[in-house]
């Protein structure tokens, strides 16, 4: 027992002045502590608490084992707002990355001048307010006096209804989803910037050109990049709110129901603090199980690289 | 030889003209909304209903601003919203930079472990903690004050700590030990060294910090409850559900709520960069 306290604390016990500096660092901490403490540990607990009960906020909260989560897969409007968030991550997710990559990789070929502008451009929507932007795409996508329809009624496509077609409602998710990219691409060329330029003349002295380049030099080097964004917009799906609660209200016909909007109406609309926490419950056992998933897929090998 | 290189070159260029084209064609694609709202906030209503969709408004018009400053409370929506920012603002500058500072130039039992918590917490969906937050508040009767969007500010954000933990870890520890040697306090250190070197870190937080308050919804709406204390933001989704919407005023105020921070960008471009720049680093 000394022993094991000895070889884990050893230095602090015998040194008063490594002592004092624990203990500064501990009350430098302690901000952080408490607020963890009564923000995110104590609402993560109680929260799997109420999953368990049938809880309308008057009454007390009563026990009910997992009938809240079988009761879920029960339900019609939460299947199908699992889903349409399958939906998003499965299309949305790859569709947004591949765009924002692709523009990545555009935007840092050196020997394209002039584009500076153009990263401005394509980062300015994200600092629009999620409101604003709600409101901007309810206009953009309106069938027949929109924008979007207009430019396509140009080229002679005929344009869908969008936000107000069960088919159409989620691409149009997908579109304002790829129009915040702004974040991914600062980052993808950050990470862009990091692939050695050795790498690029080798290959171009092998009559690489700038595809094969892209695909098996810079696509491979910034793996670690992508697969933060990725999971940052996995997250950011399980998370949609917003979006769908300012501009469809989770219609047409339950077409833009989403994980979270289901669960905001559970909990504040119908007032069901249990059934809402074991939605919460779920979608944090996913959105990690996805994560560990993406985490071996997309491992960062170094004895790959060379 | 020479003709074939002169074909190569043709190629190389057509490429790049290629490349070019698209990039452009999609960076107006970006522009689009905004040349939506800013058209669209000087449009009649009668313009803005018209189709097809007219590009330019045929007679522009200031009355749309003049009734968000005169039909709404506006103000107060402001001066509300400026409330909150400032506060988070205020409290991710001190508590994130006391914790970053304890996380990184101190060293402890169990530091870089707790540290990986505050990692994790990143990762934690805002949903699940919402509900027993929202049933504490109420218990404390603090639903519809401005309680609950400010107070959890002065209590460290994981990924502000971790923001400035990165900044701080870098600056050498022969500065600090000089000082300490000195007799310098720990605090003194932290306030008179530290913080003046670490200008660029706090200014990016500060900016995030106000980006995240200045573009919060949910918060708002599950905690303020009462019209006294909306934010702009809030108020705009409200005057949206309207049954009868008045477009001309929310595309007018949408302007009002896009171009402080489309100034404070063009302002402060680095900082903003840095901030998003960094947190694809830990990845």
């Amino acid at each position: 027992m000394t022993g094991l306290k000895e070889k884990l604390f050893g230095e602090y016990i015998h040194s008063t002045q490594r002592k004092k500096e624990a203990l500064h660092g501990l009350l430098f901490v302690l901000p952080w502590i408490i607020g963890f403490l009564v923000f995110t540990l104590y609402p993560i607990i109680s929260s799997f608490y109420y999953s368990l009960c049938n809880y309308n906020v008057i009454g007390k909260p009563t026990f009910i084992g997992f009938n809240n989560y079988v009761n879920l897969f029960k339900d019609k409007t939460f299947i199908k707002a699992c889903q349409n968030t399958v939906y998003m991550i499965g299309i949305g997710v790859p569709v947004t990355t591949f765009t924002a990559v692709l523009v990545s990789l555009l935007l840092n070929n050196k020997k394209l001048r002039g584009t500076d502008w153009m990263r401005v451009v394509f980062f300015i929507p994200t600092l629009v307010p999620t409101v604003v932007a709600c409101l901007l795409w309810i206009w953009v996508m309106q069938p027949d006096s929109g924008i979007v329809n207009t430019v396509l009624g140009y080229l002679h496509i005929p344009g869908p209804g969008w936000l107000s077609s069960p088919t159409w409602a989620k691409p149009a998710f997908i579109l304002m989803m790829i129009w915040t990219c702004g974040n991914a691409i600062i980052i993808y060329l950050a990470g862009l910037q990091d692939v050695p330029e050795s790498l690029y003349d080798a290959a171009a002295i092998d009559g690489a050109g700038f595809w094969k380049q892209s695909l098996h030099i810079s696509v491979p080097l910034i793996r670690p990049t992508i697969l933060y964004n990725v999971t940052t917009l996995i997250i950011g799906v399980f998370q949609w709110f917003a979006e769908p609660y300012i501009m469809t209200e989770g219609g047409p016909s339950n077409a833009t129901m989403f994980y979270s909007l289901y669960l905001y109406q559970n909990a504040f609309s119908f007032f069901k603090m249990g059934y809402a926490s074991a939605q919460a419950w779920i979608m944090l056992l996913v959105a990690m199980v996805i994560i560990l998933v993406l985490f071996k897929v997309f491992k960062f090998n170094e004895t790959e690289i060379g | 030889m020479g003709k074939e290189l002169r074909g190569y070159k043709i190629g190389v260029m057509l490429q790049k003209g290629v490349i070019y084209l698209f990039l452009l064609l999609f960076a107006m694609g970006f522009l689009l909304p905004f040349f939506f709202l800013l058209t669209g906030s000087f449009k009649t209503s009668s313009e803005l209903f018209s189709v097809p969709f007219r590009w330019f408004p045929k007679h522009i018009t200031l009355e749309n601003y003049e009734q968000v400053f005169t039909k709404i409370p506006f103000f107060r929506y402001l001066r509300n919203t400026v409330i909150i920012v400032v506060l988070n603002m205020v409290g991710a500058l001190i508590s994130n930079s006391l914790v970053a500072y304890g996380f990184s130039r101190l060293r402890w039992p169990g530091r870089d472990k707790i540290f990986m918590i505050v990692i994790a917490t990143m990762i934690l969906p805002y949903q699940v903690t919402l509900i027993p937050l929202y049933l504490m508040y109420t218990k404390a009767g603090l639903i519809g004050t401005f309680v609950p969007l400010t107070l959890p500010g002065f209590f460290g954000n994981a990924f502000f700590i971790f923001l400035m933990r990165q900044f701080l870890v870098g600056i050498p520890k022969e500065l600090t030990e000089s000082a300490r040697i000195d007799g310098a306090g720990e605090f003194t250190i932290f306030l008179k060294l530290m913080m003046p070197i670490s200008k660029p870190v706090l200014a990016t937080v500060a900016i995030m910090s106000f980006m995240n308050s200045w573009k919060d919804f949910l918060g708002p709406l599950v905690f303020l409850g009462s019209d006294r204390l909306y934010t702009l933001s809030l108020a705009a989704s409200m005057l949206r559900s309207n049954l009868n919407p008045n477009w001309e005023l929310l595309l007018a105020l949408g302007v009002v709520m896009v171009l402080p921070v489309l100034i404070l960008f063009f302002v402060l471009q680095k900082y903003f960069i840095q901030g998003i720049t960094m947190s694809g680093i830990k990845g």
